[in-house]
């Protein structure tokens, strides 16, 4: 009864219901979508990592990269217990995937899981197992493929001996996973590594799914803003209807509970559909998440959804969570309400000077911690705590700064409706401030990160064109073709560069030693952030070695210091250069140092100098008789680069336009819901002899006139969002730091989008003013009392 | 689901598939089979036989430490072949499964360990005699000409036990059924089976309480087959038993919808009697729970025309070899008409 007579307020108001709803189950969508897609690139880890290793199992490698089979006949033989693993790039079909060669007789249980209730005659005769995904991106293929959950995306999973068949390495193998205990003594030329995958990726991939767990957050919060203005508004219109229900004599209890109750139904249908728009979203995302996770850091991540009702029950856990956060303070003021309290249709919040000042104070305080934050603050959780303390004290602050603003327009103001324009927009400001705050949020989001990505952008095609100067690279099918390839090549080319690479663990970092031609190329066009003195002819002479910028920054390594290198001891470090798009620590040697350190590691790559590369590369399709395949031309790899960081930055400018979309709804259910309220503001006016025509003229022009201010506003903010991603967030998620570059032309768009945003949320009141005519303004003399 | 279990079950004929047996029972097309009266060449035929679909190497030893205490080991190599023949490298059709069995009169370990053939990992040789899977290995120690199999070195290791055992053999090989021809069902499947029942044994068991030295008499079973059971024969009962006056028998019992029971007896100095189906009769006593099933380990083995009449009492009621493919296998004693000492495997249960 009592709750009927609560919920027959919103039959009344099915805008503001609207609102809160749509408020709720935005908030609800964008967190559990974000979740959805964290949950599902983490599980995609796991497959990956059991498909490799049993439980934390280790594997034994040689920093070459192969071993000949005969080494796991000769372990097993001495009773260690060993699984060999033939792996490589191979092209199938359509596509270019990892062929895993295992040996399923004696490979883990977590491998053998991939090929239960399959055909393993038809697998040890040369079929293969891969995920759907990746069978589809095939196409048709010469290999018989069996569709497997169980194989990451991009794999193909076959036998061992048609790997090796495929790859070209004939009693070579990549390397073992070891299934028993670990050997006495370790047999020459292997060592032992830790193969779980899975939490290597989980470590490399942590920072981009906090990153995408922040702007979940960041949009939940922002919904919420809806929902508390919802939730106050119609605590406000109801005040009378509160006396009236207690004056009957229902208990203050009941009513409470019944409110509640209320606020939770909506939370469990706002939930719902939450999940519903949510699950759309992340499967509308996660293809680009996928290619982003996959480019990035080589994680296989598929780009289909799978349902799971962990995140489900998580995102309908943090609905009522929202609605509770949102809806609780106006529970609590009806458990405070005296009976009789006057019933007049107060509007909800009507700041006053102390609310606004205890705003300011609690800026303040945000803005004291943010501070701190960021100078004795350390690691990606404090960067982001940072980042929130600053976005909410800013967003505290942002009433008190339009305040000011209005104050100071209004000193300017001769005329007496503009005085009025400014006079009234400051007294509606309370009222208006939730969804300001939400859309000044909005906004310095969209400021810093398009800032950062955009800097980002111009460093990295800079870097880019320094990096990439070999006309083409070849990647040659094993280490005789290299040394063939490279005989071939030295006579018709001006440089032939070879790239070799043992992985390695740099300052505790997974890694790996590169070798480096002492050459003109490298002289002349590696960029170096930070060199010692007479660097390369120090690299050239042995000296020392170069490091990337990850390694410099996580291992706080720079130029004067020493790292340790496998089987070379600590050597001096001579310069850090810039890496970007590669998570790894790296370190460089000259060549042929590197060939001393770790003889017989084979040429991975190529890199070829010459002045015609089209003769070059007729010369090794006809002549040397390369398969297309396996030559890269300078622009497509670079073209492969900037694909590559366009699909990083792709979900983030995605989830952008999301929470602007947010505040922009925020500001509407505002609009909307004061629109009423407002009309015994206007009514003198309107007696007075301003036209309904010109009063919602104005009513447009001081949408307009607030977004302006707020996007004026939201600049410093973005900035420092943007430094603090750039020179935090970025150096501690990825390893590098960029310079801070401004981009006006960004903000300019950017502000015709908050305008129109702002317009299109003012749009319909005002046209609901103007089309009213004057009867309604009419009617609220009628009413007075 | 385990890939082995899988990779067992599609091979249509490792022996001791004691679950589902599904394709035991199908056509041995492709590979030879085995034809009544093909004599037996030796050392030749201690080696492997790739045209075959499967055959086995199998040791078992009953043993006793200095305190009397009995003890039961067993080394298997199982060979099971996807096709017939043999070829280099991973495209061998050879598949090559170790089991090692150690018992003792409170705990049975197992462990089994698998390779492809064809690398090198695993294989037979039949001269010099050499039987390997990993580290674990069969090996002849018989001086220049006389049978590989008359002396012979084993070893295994697990985790958490292993034996290295020295067996001599005290009489001549013995062939079963005829002439080595050895019928597994009414309809006539059929195997080639032959033994060198006379080990006398001395080594060393590796426990987890330290090395036990042990003495004591060995068996060793070679088979080999295209198809050696009938498709609703669902499991066995196979006993090999070393009486005190010195014979031996060895008899089993195939259950299906017919009971097919063979058997062979064997004086001391090596001469064999082919016992036909039902001359010998195998009555469960009594059943223990062993691996969440019920399982007859105690027997009653007639011979009636012979007036032998045993009862079989097992060292360990829980000798389970708990693996991808499982069955029960471990060291007997036998008292009745005879005492003796033996090892039963029961499969299919």
């Amino acid at each position: 009864m009592t709750l009927q007579a609560l919920l027959s307020h919103w039959a009344r108001n099915k805008m503001q219901l609207a609102m809160l709803l749509a408020g709720l189950t935005l908030a609800t969508a964008l967190w559990s979508g974000v979740q959805a897609l964290n949950a599902q690139a983490r599980g995609a880890y796991a497959t990956a990592a059991a498909l490799v290793s049993t439980d934390g199992a280790a594997r034994l490698e040689s920093p070459s990269g192969q071993l000949p089979q005969a080494l796991f006949v000769e372990l097993r033989r001495a009773g260690v217990l060993v699984s060999p693993v033939a792996e490589g790039r191979f092209i199938m079909g359509d596509t270019r995937v990892t062929l895993l060669g295992i040996e399923p007789l004696t490979a883990p249980p977590g491998t053998a899981a991939a090929l239960a209730d399959g055909d393993l005659q038809g697998f040890l005769s040369g079929g293969g197992y891969a995920h759907p995904e990746t069978v589809a991106q095939i196409g048709a293929s010469d290999m018989a493929l069996t569709p497997s959950q169980a194989v990451p995306v991009g794999t193909v999973l076959v036998d061992i001996g048609t790997a090796q068949t495929a790859l070209g390495m004939a009693d070579q193998i990549s390397h073992l996973m070891l299934t028993g205990p670990a050997p006495d003594a370790m047999p020459e030329g292997l060592r032992m590594a830790q193969a779980d995958a899975g939490a290597e990726l989980d470590g490399l991939t942590d920072s981009f799914h906090l990153n995408l767990t922040a702007f979940g957050a960041l949009a939940f919060a922002v919904g919420l803003f809806i929902v508390h203005s919802a939730v106050g508004l119609a605590f406000e219109q109801r005040r009378g209807l509160f006396r009236t229900l207690r004056s009957l004599g229902v208990p203050l209890r009941s009513l409470t509970l019944a409110l509640a109750l209320e606020l939770a139904l909506m939370a469990l249908i706002a939930g719902l559909a939450g999940l519903g728009l949510g699950y759309v979203m992340a499967a509308a995302l996660l293809p680009d998440v996928a290619a982003t996770l996959r480019g990035l850091y080589g994680a296989p991540v598929p780009g289909s959804l799978q349902f799971s009702p962990v995140w489900a029950l998580a995102g309908l856990a943090m609905a009522f969570a929202g609605a509770g956060l949102a809806g609780g303070q106006a529970l609590w003021r009806l458990w405070h309400m005296p009976v009789l309290a006057p019933a007049q249709p107060r509007a909800w919040a009507i700041a006053s000077g102390r609310a606004m000042r205890w705003q300011v104070v609690g800026a303040l305080a945000l803005g004291a911690l943010a501070f701190v934050l960021g100078v004795f603050g350390s690691g990606l959780f404090a960067g982001f705590a940072l980042l929130a303390a600053a976005l909410l004290a800013a967003a505290l602050l942002t009433p008190a700064a339009l305040a000011l603003c209005l104050r100071m327009a209004a000193r300017l103001a001769r005329a007496p409706v503009v005085q009025w324009f400014w006079a009234d927009s400051r007294q509606n400001l309370p009222r208006l401030s939730l969804a300001l705050m939400a859309l000044m949020l909005a906004l310095a989001a969209n400021i810093g990160v398009g800032t950062m990505v955009a800097s980002f952008r111009a460093t990295f095609i800079g870097w880019l064109d320094q990096r990439l100067v070999a006309e083409m690279t070849v990647t040659p099918r094993d280490a005789a073709q290299a040394r063939e390839l490279e005989a071939f090549l030295t006579s018709r080319v001006d440089a032939v560069l070879p790239l070799r690479r043992v992985d390695a663990t740099l300052a505790g970092q997974p890694g790996a030693v590169y070798a480096m031609r002492d050459h003109a190329t490298f002289r002349d066009n590696w960029p170096l952030i930070q060199a010692a003195a007479d660097s390369w002819d120090r690299l050239a002479g042995e000296q020392g070695a170069l490091i990337n910028e990850q390694l410099a920054r996580r291992a706080g390594l720079w130029p004067g210091d020493r790292v340790a290198l496998p089987g070379a001891g600590d050597v001096a470090i001579l310069g850090v250069y810039p890496d970007y798009g590669n998570p790894l620590a790296q370190a460089i040697v000259t060549e042929d140092w590197f060939d001393r350190l770790y003889p017989d590691t084979p040429t991975r790559q190529l890199a070829i100098r010459t002045d015609d590369p089209d003769a070059t590369r007729a010369a090794l399709l006809d002549e040397f008789g390369l398969t297309a395949q396996a030559i890269t031309d300078q622009a497509q790899a670079k073209a492969l680069s900037l694909a590559i960081f366009e699909r990083t930055f792709l979900i983030t400018g995605a989830l952008n336009v999301l929470t602007l979309s947010v505040a922009a709804l925020a500001l509407f259910a505002t609009l909307v819901t004061l629109s009423g309220l407002r009309l015994v503001q206007l009514a003198p006016l309107w007696a007075m002899g301003l036209t309904v025509r010109q009063l919602a003229g104005l009513e447009l022009a001081r949408a307009l006139v607030l977004a302006g201010l707020t996007m004026v506003l939201a600049l410093p903010v973005g900035l420092m969002l943007a430094q603090v991603l750039l020179a935090v967030i970025n150096v501690q998620a990825f390893g590098w730091r960029l310079p801070l570059q401004i981009f006006p032309a960004d903000w300019a768009r950017l502000a015709f989008w908050a305008g129109l945003a702002m317009l299109a949320a003012s749009a319909w009141p005002a046209w609901r003013l103007w089309r009213g005519g004057g009867e309604p303004l009419l009617r609220v003399f009628a009413y007075e009392r | 689901m385990n890939v082995k279990v899988l990779l067992f079950c599609l091979l249509p004929a490792a022996p001791v598939l004691a679950q589902g047996f599904a394709g035991l029972g199908t056509d041995a097309e492709g590979f030879a089979v085995p034809e009544r009266g093909r004599a037996l060449q030796f050392p030749r035929d201690h080696g492997a036989h790739p045209d075959y679909r499967i055959e086995w190497w199998y040791l078992t030893a009953t043993l006793q430490d200095a305190d009397g205490r009995d003890y039961g080991a067993q080394w298997t190599l199982f060979r099971s072949a996807l096709a017939p023949g043999e070829s280099e490298g991973w495209d061998s059709p050879q598949v090559w499964m170790g089991h090692a069995g150690l018992t003792t009169p409170d705990t049975h370990f197992s462990a089994e360990r698998f390779a492809r053939g064809g690398i090198g990992q695993a294989d037979v040789a039949a001269a010099p005699f050499a039987a390997r899977i990993d580290d674990w290995h069969m090996t002849s120690t018989a001086p220049d000409g006389a049978d590989a199999y008359s002396a012979l070195q084993i070893a295994a290791r697990d985790a958490d036990f292993g034996y290295d055992l020295r067996l001599e053999a005290n009489g001549p090989l013995v062939l079963h059924g005829q002439d080595g021809y050895s019928v597994k069902s009414a309809a006539g499947q059929a195997s080639y089976y032959y033994s060198q029942p006379f080990y006398s044994v001395t080594g060393t068991l590796d426990l987890p309480g330290g090395p036990v030295a042990v003495t004591g008499q060995g068996w060793l079973d070679r088979e080999w087959s295209s198809q050696p059971l009938a498709s609703d024969q669902t499991g066995w009962d196979w006993f090999s038993i070393v009486l005190e006056d010195g014979h031996r028998l060895m008899g089993f019992q195939l259950r299906g919808r017919q009971t097919f029971t063979a058997g062979t007896w064997i004086t001391p100095q090596g001469q064999a009697t082919a016992l036909p189906d039902g001359a010998l009769s195998f009555t469960p006593q009594g059943t223990a729970q062993v691996a969440g099933r019920d399982i007859p380990v105690r027997w009653q083995i007639d011979w009636p025309e012979q007036g032998l009449s045993l009862q079989t009492a097992p060292v360990n009621p829980q000798s389970w070899m708990d693996l991808t493919v499982s069955y029960w296998e471990g060291p007997i004693r036998v008292t009745g008409s005879h005492d003796g000492r033996g090892y039963l495997e029961m499969t299919g249960y």
